[in-house]
């Protein structure tokens, strides 16, 4: 493979670091050079969050750049908007639908763009989006929003189920081992 | 083995290989997994220290006690220790000491984006400088053998990039040493004028014999290239992005060793290309040097400039190159700045400080977003304990000049920074009597770097409950009479403290407590809700800035899944709807 750049985005607290980790893990599993990045500190505080895995069989960069992502999975729906620009032509978005309020919309001082799913789609780009947090409440955690999307993600991938239980398994405790199957297996289905 | 790693966890590994048994570090965002990841190693003792400036020193002792020790801090961590760190390049060292320093070029989690090069430069030490992880595992162990060798401390330069990317490490077993023995050298450890000034040449000397180091070293590489019409010196993050963008068309000088640089290795390049181009992130520290030593065809800042981090695209631009086509969202979308959590202890604080209209010179931590809409509650922030000293001169200046300003203004700083730099401030407050008015925003951690004890915690770096500072005592032994505790989710109780010790005609704390609400070890009340039919729609509960609320349909609305509790909202509420 010549090259495969994701980005996974959302707000933080959401737990992007996880679903990147996760990724991180099973392109290593496959063989590849991988790089994932992350960002700690400050914008972990509910701001907006982005990490990069880049793999193939040498990766440099550490982070993408704007029009290089072929996947860019959103766990926000005013995410997916802010990081479109990151996406390569071609590329796909994978987002939740859901919709968290940031602090200018919160005190007034700015809107929340309407209907940001279409107006993605207008540009032309591939965007598949769905709810994910239902899945998650289902499986008894908001916080399973990450791998119901990486279950969604995994339809694009050509990796056997059994690799992407794998890594799951790897990079969760015990005790949340069969919430998370359960959500990855609920996102592949939605 | 193969293992993907960060960087930071890729130098304690390296840490852990070399047989390294003493770590000691104050945390900070990019450099804080340096230490945690060397703290899950049974066989290397690891503390956190209250600065910078003690971790230094404590690794130094570790040192001279034979035992190869590191300390780890963030770029303005360099600035805490930096007394230490120059006198270091004189002493030199018993075991091998390794300052591993994280710079943050895009100001990702900091007040500045210094250059910690030149440090290196100034105090005239060692410095190297991995590009990932595996470099950044093999760089530690060399680091100490540099140490040892040279009888110096190395630094580890790490950036943002590198120490929060993982990629892929091969690991090793440790090489356990055997102590070295600590000898009295009273030349060579006490730096008095008669004993430093024969420890100057010492130190030139070595900085010539470590320049032929970095001529020979294989950390300072070259990748060929096909076209050599012009050739990049690049390190670190910066040689990742010329490789991304250019593979290996052209060739490329890769520095491992940025202090001291090489002269022939890096003449003898210059020689072979047509043009000279310098990659580095932030300032023009590998290009000067080339321009020192004679390469005249050379370029860097003028086409990069020297803000901000580097990115592929940002190469490609100045490079002459098309940027890939991208799609752009037709409208304008709301930035998401962080924020604090929802139940924060702050905001209650935050909030009666706005209401009160006093003028709030603030200090490093999460209590930094009190900065932001709507609480707007800070007026400064500069560096940690800043909080502190800075209202001294505010007031005492003011009152010099006739003006009374010690009845409408207070400082904030958290635990953690106050124990950092926060104590001598407060014993000046005491001394000169500036009448001042100081808050701890005590939440029992040190919040923003993740969650690491502090010696007001009650437990170390490896989860063991040990002394814990009790900070009504301290303030007290600082000389400051009035000491008072106040719970932020009271609201009231906040706003009385607050007017009594401003009114107070002498210097107070008022320690704000409560744990930050993200400790696993906090419960929360659980989630309250907004009864519809009272809520008129005012807003009054949106001015605490949760974000657990917003307003739907003109009523409050609050996130079940966010909200903990705290009840600081239902105290603004005038109708008893929340």
């Amino acid at each position: 493979m010549d090259s495969l750049k994701i980005m996974i985005v959302g707000v933080g607290g959401q737990g992007t670091l996880l679903a990147s980790k996760l990724l991180g893990k099973i392109l290593l599993n496959k063989g590849y050079d991988v790089k994932v990045s992350e960002v700690h500190g400050m914008s972990q505080r509910g701001g907006s969050v982005v990490t990069y895995i880049c793999c193939g069989d040498r990766a440099y960069s550490p982070v993408i750049d704007e029009g290089e992502a072929d996947y860019i999975v959103s766990f926000e729906a005013l995410e997916a908007a802010r990081w479109v620009s990151y996406l390569k032509k071609g590329g796909i978005i994978v987002t939740n639908t859901q919709e968290i309020n940031p602090m200018p919309v919160i005190t007034g001082a700015a809107q929340y763009p309407e209907k940001i799913i279409g107006k993605i789609k207008d540009l032309g780009v591939n965007i598949d989006a769905f709810d994910a947090l239902t899945p998650a409440v289902k499986v008894g955690s908001v916080k399973a929003v990450n791998i119901v999307l990486l279950g969604r993600l995994s339809k694009y991938f050509d990796f056997t189920e059994e690799e992407w239980l794998t890594a799951i398994r790897e990079s969760v405790p015990d005790r949340f081992i069969k919430l998370n199957e359960e959500a990855f297996l609920l996102g592949k289905q939605a | 083995m193969k293992k993907l790693m960060l960087g930071n966890e890729a130098v304690a590994r390296g840490l852990y290989e070399a047989g390294c048994g003493f770590v000691s570090s104050y945390p900070g965002t990019p450099s804080t997994e340096i230490t945690e990841s060397a703290a899950k190693y049974d066989e290397i003792y690891a503390e956190w220290a209250p600065n910078e400036k003690v971790a230094m020193e404590s690794a130094f002792g570790a040192s001279l006690a034979g035992v190869r020790s590191m300390c780890g801090m963030k770029h303005v961590g360099m600035n805490v220790a930096a007394d230490p760190l120059f006198t270091l390049s004189y002493t030199g060292v018993n075991a091998g000491m390794i300052v591993a320093v994280a710079d943050d070029a895009g100001m990702h989690s900091s007040q500045n984006e210094q250059d910690s090069r030149h440090y290196a430069k100034a105090a005239k030490l060692p410095m190297l400088e991995p590009s990932d992880a595996s470099e950044s595992l093999n760089f530690t162990k060399l680091a100490y053998e540099i140490s040892e060798k040279f009888d110096t401390p190395v630094i580890m330069k790490m950036c943002t990039r590198v120490s929060h990317s993982q990629s892929i490490v091969e690991l090793s077993d440790r090489t356990e040493l055997p102590r070295k023995a600590y000898e009295k050298n009273g030349p060579k450890y006490i730096m008095m004028p008669g004993f430093a000034k024969k420890r100057h040449p010492v130190v030139e000397e070595r900085t010539a014999l470590l320049t032929e180091f970095a001529e020979n070293t294989d950390i300072n590489r070259l990748d060929e290239g096909e076209d050599s019409s012009r050739g990049f010196i690049a390190s670190s993050t910066s040689y990742m992005y010329v490789k991304e963008v250019f593979g290996d068309k052209y060739p490329v000088l890769k520095l491992g060793m940025i202090n001291p640089l090489p002269v022939r290795k890096i003449l003898d390049f210059a020689a072979s290309v047509d043009e000279v181009i310098v990659v580095e992130e932030l300032d023009g520290f590998i290009e000067e040097h080339c321009r020192n030593i004679g390469v005249s065809r050379v370029k860097g800042k003028e086409i990069f400039g020297c803000i901000d981090e580097l990115s592929p695209n940002k190469i490609r631009k100045a490079m002459g190159l098309e940027v890939p086509v991208k799609a752009s969202f037709p409208e304008g979308i709301p930035a998401r700045p962080p924020v604090m959590c929802a139940g924060c202890p702050h905001r209650g604080l935050y909030y009666v400080l706005k209401k009160l209209g006093v003028t709030v010179f603030g200090d490093i931590g999460c209590y930094t977003l009190g900065a932001v809409a709507p609480l707007q509650a800070i007026d400064t922030t500069i560096c940690m304990g800043a909080s502190i000293s800075g209202i001294h001169g505010f007031n005492k200046a003011n009152t010099f000049y006739g003006e009374k300003t010690n009845n409408k203004s207070v400082c904030v700083i958290g635990d953690s920074t106050f124990m950092h730099s926060g104590m001598t401030g407060l014993a000046n407050v005491a001394y000169n009597e500036s009448n001042s008015t100081v808050i701890i925003l005590d939440n029992s951690i040190t919040g923003m770097t993740g969650h690491q004890d502090n010696p007001t915690t009650g437990k170390n770096l490896k989860g063991e409950a040990c002394t814990k500072i009790n900070l009504e005592a301290l303030c007290h032994a600082l000389g400051i009479e009035r000491v008072r505790v106040v719970d932020p989710y009271n609201l009231k109780e906040c706003e009385e403290a607050v007017k009594e010790e401003l009114a107070a005609d002498a210097s107070s704390v008022i320690i704000s407590r409560r744990p930050c609400a993200l400790l696993k070890y906090v419960k929360h009340a659980g989630a309250i809700s907004v009864k519809a039919e009272k809520c008129v729609g005012c807003r009054s509960c949106m001015k605490v800035g949760c974000p657990a609320i917003s307003i739907k349909d003109r009523k409050a609305v609050i996130d079940g899944t966010l909200c903990t509790g705290c009840r600081v909202c239902s105290q603004l509420c005038r109708t008893g709807a929340i």
